[in-house]
């Protein structure tokens, strides 16, 4: 059973934090500080496991974290997940991201923290994986989101205009536009690995 | 009142805050604002205003205030309403709050809603925090919705289920007929979780699990199907075909195989092909591999079959990732107590994981080893691991040093190989050395009887070195205490002997007792190392000056110690010789120290081993002179302890006081009972049981005394587990009309015997042989000598206090031979 989800950056600042088993506020957020501090010490060619802090059950549990960029996904498991398999979980659950964000960064997770709780809740549901296939999970919450945006009114007008846009089927952006002796590259933005 | 700001706006105003103050400041602001708008029973803003009020709790802030209002949310109509309502729900409320019981009936509606992303929504929620309640009334729904044809209710049902089943196992048999189709589902995701749910009931319950064992074909055949389909986008990952589905059905498998012959082999075929064919190029096939290797070792496999998951387990650790190194040497350990010889051949690759840099992979790597360890490859793994132990981390060193000890006792090759082991652990990790070893050392020093010179040598040069290790330097000073002489007289067969002169060594004992590094249970053992010198050295002037300035130290241990010796150097002297004597091979009782039982025949032991010991209680020492003789109390409670007695000289004291004053005036009654605590006797192991069912043998009773219709019978037993001591009990009877009350018996040994009276049975001496008073007495006899007793008897008969005294000579030689 996983026991708690947690993201947060390289200096300990929490961009999502799910728990599947009870603990007190203070305990949530000390247990964010403590495994930011477990996690931050080790080095970039370590295995990805670690005996789980005092707070959240000991070596009992452990914690499996994958490092991106600015972010740590760390996944806080009992003994009846496989480790191997939480890693790739943890890999398909930032492909998602990536895909329902367009080249997700930092700035999209923390401006849109309810939105990853409604992706996070397709794919984990109480402590146990519910769905690991991209593309019904990519499925269901535009599903959602579309209802939601059914729902708004005049107020999710600026909101349908931009999908409308996005939508518009516009021919593949070129790579390097070429007017005359002026040579624009296109950045490559960088993928998730 | 403008608009509640979007949630957007408030995460841009709070990433401007530089300062945490600014930030709380910042937040306070908005709480106030949500908290009017909350009282203003807004419908339109209530979902912007809790969204913001869980990104605050998120980072920290407190937000209960937002509860109700999540259940305000989920009331609602709209979609985007509840899915908030719901998050925040799942976010603030727990079983613990009340509230959270009135979202029951709304979850129920929705269970029956005819939006399917309603009622997923509502099933996430109840399946993260349902409480029991909760659950027993919406068990009925989730059961429903477990038979709908619609897989993304389905699957959301079945994880539901299985949270129920957590919260209340009673209604696990609900589910049950649920259950019959869901193997038969196209959808991996429904698989996926009614997968989940089949395990889960089967781990609760073993008639479930025998219920569920037919369905072992059914999973075979699933799986079979995974590996052989072509390439499916929908489920790949990395080349494989769901490997998620693939690790759980594998995990569901190993728990029906557990134990059970048949599922076993109808499995035999399905995880060799998976175990062959898998690639293991990326994470996810060794993931796949890994779970087939735990699935091969629990369930019953065929042989050839456990030895193929070993060698994947060993070509795991050849691995670069470490990852995948880490997951070997977990199930390395597991299996290593029932695959000893499979796991012995991948023994350098283990030894070879010590030296990486990784903490965990050390962790797991040291644990291996030390299963490992035989009779055969003690000597290079011990090596192996000295090195570990010298470069490691501290949070190792503990761990490793005990670990090191436990091998090197089981597995040591000779006597000089472990005591050199011991001493390099000492010497490496001395400071990290677990409390009771030091007892289990020097146990082990006495009893290799040939090495006393070479071990006290060497620990010597070792204390020169170094003295800031306690255990250490416990060791050594107590080693050159006992073997000093050995030490000076510059014999050793085994190694270059030093020339070292008595001065040096009580150089080095007095650096000891006055460096600050030196814990207090290191001066003790010092102090008492100096003191057995005295009768091994001829300097003692210097060792008698040593002792009586640490007469007024400020440690109340070491104060109490010094006096004694100085009283033992003073009024004793004739008995140091025999107090300070060599000490015998100990016996041990178990294979942890602190329960250490030792036997000393006659001689005061007083190194207190460590704080471990119960408190003694304190006596002066001026009771040296005054000693608590056994002719003394009424209601003589002795506690026979098993542990050392730190008065060395009282319980010389006593011996001589037995037979010297016997004046029959001088002994009070003393109104209370003078609290012993020291026994007078040491006995090994016959601990608090007053009599033993020994030998009662043939040993005839006598009658000791019988005078003015008092009469007095001695019966005799010989304790099984102490050749030397004798049990008597006395047998007190009245023959005249009157009763005798007050009765008090007491005797005296002469010096070479040690004696210990029980509590009687009563006082009173009923008249004309209605009952007798029954006493034990403990007598020790070492030198086997002929066992004299003068008896000193007092009772009240007819008004008048009665005194006698007598002598008993005529005890039958079986009962002191």
């Amino acid at each position: 059973m996983i026991k708690a989800i947690l993201i947060f950056n390289n200096h300990g600042k929490p961009r999502l934090s799910k728990f599947y088993e009870h603990y007190t506020e203070d305990t949530e957020q000390q247990i964010i500080r403590e495994t930011f501090h477990l996690v931050s010490k080790r080095d970039d060619n370590v295995c990805n496991f670690l005996e789980g802090g005092m707070l959240i059950g000991g070596s009992d549990n452990k914690l499996i974290y994958r490092h991106y960029a600015t972010l740590y996904f760390v996944f806080c498991v009992d003994s009846s997940e496989s480790e191997l398999g939480i890693l790739d979980l943890i890999q398909v659950f930032v492909e998602t991201l990536d895909k329902c964000f367009e080249n997700v960064c930092e700035l999209d997770l923390i401006f849109h923290m309810d939105k990853v709780h409604n992706i996070l809740s397709e794919m984990v549901m109480g402590g146990m994986v519910l769905e690991t296939n991209m593309n019904e999970i990519i499925t269901q919450v535009d599903a959602q989101n579309k209802m939601e945006k059914s729902e708004a009114g005049i107020a999710g007008a600026p909101a349908r205009a931009v999908s409308a846009v996005k939508n518009m089927n516009l021919p593949e952006i070129p790579r390097n536009i070429n007017i005359g002796d002026i040579s624009i590259k296109v950045p490559n933005l960088p993928s998730f690995k | 009142m403008p608009a509640p700001i979007r949630l957007r706006e408030l995460i841009r105003t709070i990433r401007t805050a530089r300062t945490q103050a600014e930030e709380r400041e910042m937040i306070q602001k908005e709480c106030a604002a949500i908290r009017s708008s909350f009282r203003e029973e807004d419908n339109t803003y209530r979902c912007r205003n809790v969204a913001k009020l869980l990104y605050m709790h998120m980072l920290g802030y407190p937000a209960h205030f937002g509860q109700l209002e999540c259940l305000k949310l989920i009331a609602s109509q709209k979609f985007t309403d509840k899915r908030i309502g719901y998050l925040g729900a799942m976010l603030l409320l727990d079983e613990r709050q009340d509230v959270h019981l009135l979202m029951t009936n709304c979850i129920k509606n929705d269970l029956n809603h005819s939006t399917q992303y309603v009622q997923g929504v509502a099933l996430c929620t109840l399946g993260c925090m349902g409480s029991a309640e909760m659950c027993r009334d919406l068990a009925g729904e989730v059961e429903k919705l477990l038979k709908t044809s619609n897989s993304y209710l389905r699957k959301k049902a079945a994880l539901c289920a299985v949270h129920v089943i957590r919260k209340v196992p009673e209604l696990m048999e609900m589910f049950l007929p649920a259950t019959k189709n869901l193997l038969n589902e196209k959808n991996h995701g429904v698989l996926h979780t009614s997968v989940v749910l089949l395990t889960e009931m089967c781990e609760r319950s073993p008639d479930m699990l025998a219920h569920f064992r037919k369905l072992v074909p059914q999973l075979v055949r699933i799986l079979k199907n995974l590996i052989m389909s072509g390439y499916s986008p929908e489920h790949d990952v990395s080349g494989i075909s769901d490997p998620f589905l693939q690790v759980r059905i594998l995990r569901l498998l190993r728990i029906l195989g557990k134990g059970d012959d048949d599922s076993s082999e109808a499995m035999n075929d399905i995880l060799a092909q998976v175990a062959t064919n898998t690639e293991t190029s990326k994470n996810v096939g060794n993931a796949i591999l890994y779970e087939t290797v735990l699935t091969i070792m629990d369930i019953k496999s065929e042989s050839g079959l456990r030895v193929l998951a070993i060698n994947i387990l060993g070509r795991f650790l050849l691995n670069n990732d470490k990852n995948i190194r880490y997951v070997a040497l977990t199930s390395l350990l597991k299996t290593v107590q029932t695959d000893h010889n499979a796991v012995q051949r991948h023994r350098s690759t283990i030894v070879d994981c010590l030296k990486d840099l990784d903490v965990s992979i050390k962790r797991r790597a040291m644990e291996l080893s030390f299963a490992l360890v035989n009779g055969n490859n003690v000597r290079g793994m011990m090596k192996e691991l000295l090195h570990f132990l010298d470069m490691c981390d501290p949070e190792f060193k503990a761990d490793c040093a005990s670990g090191i000890f436990l091998a090197a006792e089981k597995y040591a090759p000779s006597k000089r190989w472990h005591i050199d082991t011991i001493m390099k652990v000492l010497t490496t990790a001395g400071s990290y050395v677990r409390d009771d070893s030091v007892p289990n050392l020097i146990q082990l020093i006495t009893n290799s009887v040939e090495m006393h010179s070479y071990t006290v040598q060497r620990l010597y040069k070792a204390v020169l070195d170094d003295i800031s290790q306690q255990p250490l330097v416990q060791v050594a000073s107590w080693c050159m205490g006992e073997y000093g002489d050995l030490l000076v007289s510059g014999q050793c067969e085994e190694e270059e002997p030093i020339h070292v002169t008595e001065d040096e060594v009580l150089d080095v004992l007095e650096g000891v007792l006055v460096s600050n590094l030196s814990s207090p249970i290191t001066r003790g053992y010092a102090l008492t190392a100096i003191m057995k010198l005295s009768t091994r050295f001829s300097s003692v002037n210097r060792i008698k000056r040593v002792v009586s300035i640490y007469g007024s130290s400020i440690d109340v241990e070491l104060q109490q110690r010094a006096v004694e010796y100085n009283a033992l150097f003073k009024k004793y002297d004739h008995m140091r010789s025999a107090l300070l004597e060599r000490m015998p091979i100990m016996e041990k009782t178990t294979t942890n120290g602190p329960t250490e039982i030792l036997h000393t025949n006659g001689e005061a032991e007083p190194s207190v081993r460590d704080s471990k010991h119960p408190p003694n209680i304190p006596q002066p020492s001026s009771q040296a002179n005054d000693l608590l003789d056994l002719l003394g109390g009424n209601d003589v409670v002795p506690v026979i302890q098993t542990e050392l007695p730190t008065k060395p000289a009282s319980s010389g004291g006593e011996l001589l006081d037995l037979l010297g004053d016997l004046s029959l005036s001088g002994v009070p009654a003393p109104a209370a009972p003078i609290s012993v605590s020291q026994p007078t006797f040491l006995l090994d192991g016959i601990s608090s049981q007053p009599l033993f069912n020994d030998v009662a043998g043939a040993i005839p009773p006598m009658t000791a005394y019988n005078k003015n219709g008092l009469k007095i019978d001695f019966t005799f037993e010989r304790s099984n587990s102490n050749p030397n001591v004798s049990v008597i009990t006395i047998h007190a009877s009245n023959l005249t009309e009157v009763d005798m009350a007050d009765f008090v018996f007491q005797a005296a040994v002469p010096k070479t015997f040690q004696l210990q009276l029980l509590s009687p049975s009563s006082n009173v001496v009923p008249g004309l042989n209605k009952g007798t008073v029954t006493q034990v007495i403990k007598v020790l006899n070492p030198q086997k000598q002929q066992l004299r007793m003068r008896i000193k008897l007092t009772y009240t008969h007819k008004g008048s206090s009665v005194q006698d005294l007598a002598e008993v000579n005529n005890f039958p030689t079986q009962s002191w031979q």
